[in-house]
């Protein structure tokens, strides 16, 4: 190893290390470089001070702001609860039939309703509601299976449908696989695929399907098929079915009954939002008064 | 400014290695430590449970698929992700999440809070084709779950292996683990299951009576996520000063 010499150009001196005649110089590093360098650790021990660090013997040092996470976020609930505080005391104020009255109310409650519906309800009803065919029912149409009043959409809402909240929509359609003979069964799909054609008015209730009819299903399905809303049960004598109108669907509904569960939103949502929801769905076209 | 002259550390082998050591030592404790205070950090919670065994199972499915790869369990504290998923995540919920499954790419939406939010025929329409019900989703379909029988056999060691980690299980569920699978898809018998597990979520999940598959398992573990706290009822404030 050579050794350190004066380098006549910058007047560093050299590490003495030498590699094929190239000598290493001892350029300190700059000093603007230094200090920003103390200004960092600096700005760390401030920062150590200030905020949540270190584990202590008990628990962890709050630091002098006392700031965390959760603290943050109830601020920025307060200030966006307060900006829309004025509104949701209305929403909630005003009875749910007089929503509709108020045209700034009615404009709060459907714009935020729909966003609302595309995060929570959208999946299964589709966005715009227009529903699944054969699974989750369209809320834009007259054809209700609960009701269409305001207060009903809002109910099925607040508490879904079998589910296991208490006041959810219960009912249950009985299997007749083992209480109809096949027949039987046969004979009463084919009327009610009769009961929505308008041809077969005159005709129908001379088909053998229309005691069993009355005999098994009018109960809760209606004396035409005109549906029963206390049951949940749908309208059969209209062309809009949930699980298909086909001989196929009608028979494997009557063996094999599928029952359409909603869940309940009274836990997940608050008051004013299950309202903003239920103003939404109810302008949609189908609302009734 | 007197010079600092590293030169004797750098020729140095042994003074070279002490110095770092000690210099890693120190980044080490710092982090380390905090771990040991852990009860102190972490704000206590009722109603957190062990997995049922068949949720056990399902969140092994979710592994498995890797569904954490598009999803987070991780509801952070901003007003944005509380508005749309429901309160944010905290650390007691997944006390006995072995492996975590937090998460961190987020193609899909979040799943800490998705117990509850759809039934169980969503569930199975959408994991079997994802598109029949989100027309614009990019997930892909799982539909050969539904056609996958359970593989059960396995599932005390499973438990096993959870206790030796820290994970509660008694003897007596370890022992009626078979059974508590069956109670809990048939829904059939199931006080014995809903004293060991409070509100386990019962009965068929995948829409086929006759058989217990992986989607009956994997709906399972999806019905629980988010719905062993009730946030209503407890007082979240800074724990450990
Ligand atoms: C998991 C799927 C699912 C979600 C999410 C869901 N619903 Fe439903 N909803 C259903 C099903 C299934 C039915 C039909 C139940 C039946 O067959 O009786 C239904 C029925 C309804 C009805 C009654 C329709 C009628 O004809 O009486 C209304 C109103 C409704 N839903 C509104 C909503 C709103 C608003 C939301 C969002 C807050 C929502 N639903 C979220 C599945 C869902
Ligand atoms: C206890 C009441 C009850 C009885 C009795 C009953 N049903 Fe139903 N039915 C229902 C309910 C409730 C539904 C809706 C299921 C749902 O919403 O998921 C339904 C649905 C249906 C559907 C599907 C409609 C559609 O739009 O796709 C058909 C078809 C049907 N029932 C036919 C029958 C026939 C035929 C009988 C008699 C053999 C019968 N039901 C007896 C309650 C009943
Ligand atoms: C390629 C990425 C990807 C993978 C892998 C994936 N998902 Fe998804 N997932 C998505 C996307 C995107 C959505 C949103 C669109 C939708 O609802 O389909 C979603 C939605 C969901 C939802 C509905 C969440 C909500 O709140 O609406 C559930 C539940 C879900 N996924 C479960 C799973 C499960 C279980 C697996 C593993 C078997 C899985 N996902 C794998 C991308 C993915």
């Amino acid at each position: 190893m050579a050794s350190p010499e004066r380098d006549p150009v910058t007047g560093y001196k050299t590490t003495g290390h030498e590699w094929d005649g190239i000598k290493e110089l001892t350029t300190p590093i700059p000093h603007w470089w230094v200090s920003v360098f103390l200004a960092t650790v600096g700005i760390a021990i401030v920062y150590l001070y200030l905020m949540p660090s270190f584990a202590g013997v008990k628990g962890f040092l709050p630091g002098a702001l006392e700031w965390s996470s959760s603290k943050q976020l109830a601020e920025d609930q307060a200030v966006a609860a307060a900006a829309q505080a004025g509104w949701r005391k209305r929403i909630l104020e005003t009875p749910l039939a007089e929503i509709e009255a108020d045209p700034d109310l009615r404009r709060f409650a459907v714009t935020g309703g729909r966003a609302l519906f595309n995060e929570n309800c959208a999946p299964c009803h589709g966005v715009g509601a227009g529903g699944q065919q054969g699974q989750f029912p369209a809320l834009i149409d007259d054809d209700w299976l609960w009701g269409g009043k305001i207060e009903d959409i809002h109910q099925t809402i607040s508490h879904g449908i079998r589910n296991e909240d208490d006041d959810s929509r219960q009912s249950t359609m009985p299997s007749f696989a083992d209480i109809l003979a096949p027949e039987q069964i046969d004979q009463v799909a084919d009327y009610v695929r009769a009961l929505s054609d308008p041809s077969q008015e005159a005709t129908r209730t001379a088909m053998p399907g229309a005691k069993v009819f009355t005999d098994n299903c009018a109960s809760c399905h209606g004396d035409h098929g005109q549906g029963g809303r206390e049951f949940g049960a749908p309208t059969l004598n209209d062309a809009i079915w949930l699980y298909g109108g086909s001989k196929q669907a009608i028979i494997s509904q009557v063996t094999h009954p599928r029952m359409g569960v909603m869940p309940t939103f009274a836990a997940r949502l608050d008051e004013a939002t299950i309202r903003m929801l239920a103003t939404y769905v109810h302008t949609l076209g189908g609302g009734e008064r | 400014m007197p010079r600092f002259n590293h030169a004797p550390i750098e020729r140095s082998a042994f003074l070279l290695f002490l110095l770092t050591f000690i210099v890693i030592s120190i980044g080490g404790l710092v982090e380390i430590v905090p771990l040991f205070k852990i009860e102190s950090t972490v704000t206590p919670v009722k109603g957190v449970r062990p997995y049922t065994p068949l949720e056990q199972l399902g969140r092994n499915i979710y592994t498995r698929e890797g569904c954490y790869v598009c999803h987070s369990q991780m509801v952070r504290p901003f007003r944005d992700e509380v508005d749309r998923y429901g309160h944010y995540s905290i650390a007691a919920e997944s006390m006995y999440d072995h492996p975590f499954l937090w998460g961190s790419k987020r193609t899909g939406p979040d799943l800490a809070r998705v117990g509850g939010k759809y039934s169980n025929a969503w569930h199975v329409a959408h994991l079997e084709d994802p598109r029949s019900v989100v027309p614009v989703s990019i997930m892909p379909s799982y539909a050969f779950l539904m056609d996958k029988d359970l593989v059960t056999e396995d599932i005390r060691d499973h438990l096993q292996a959870l206790r030796g980690v820290g994970v509660p299980y008694t003897d007596e569920m370890i022992r009626n683990a078979a059974a508590d699978i069956e109670a809990q898809a048939t829904g059939e018998s199931t006080d014995a299951l809903l004293a060991r597990y409070p509100k386990a979520k019962i009965g068929d999940f995948d829409g086929q009576p006759n058989r217990l598959t992986e989607m009956d398992a994997l709906i399972a573990y999806l019905q629980v996520l988010g719905t062993m706290v009730d946030f209503t009822d407890i007082r979240l404030e800074t724990p450990g000063k």
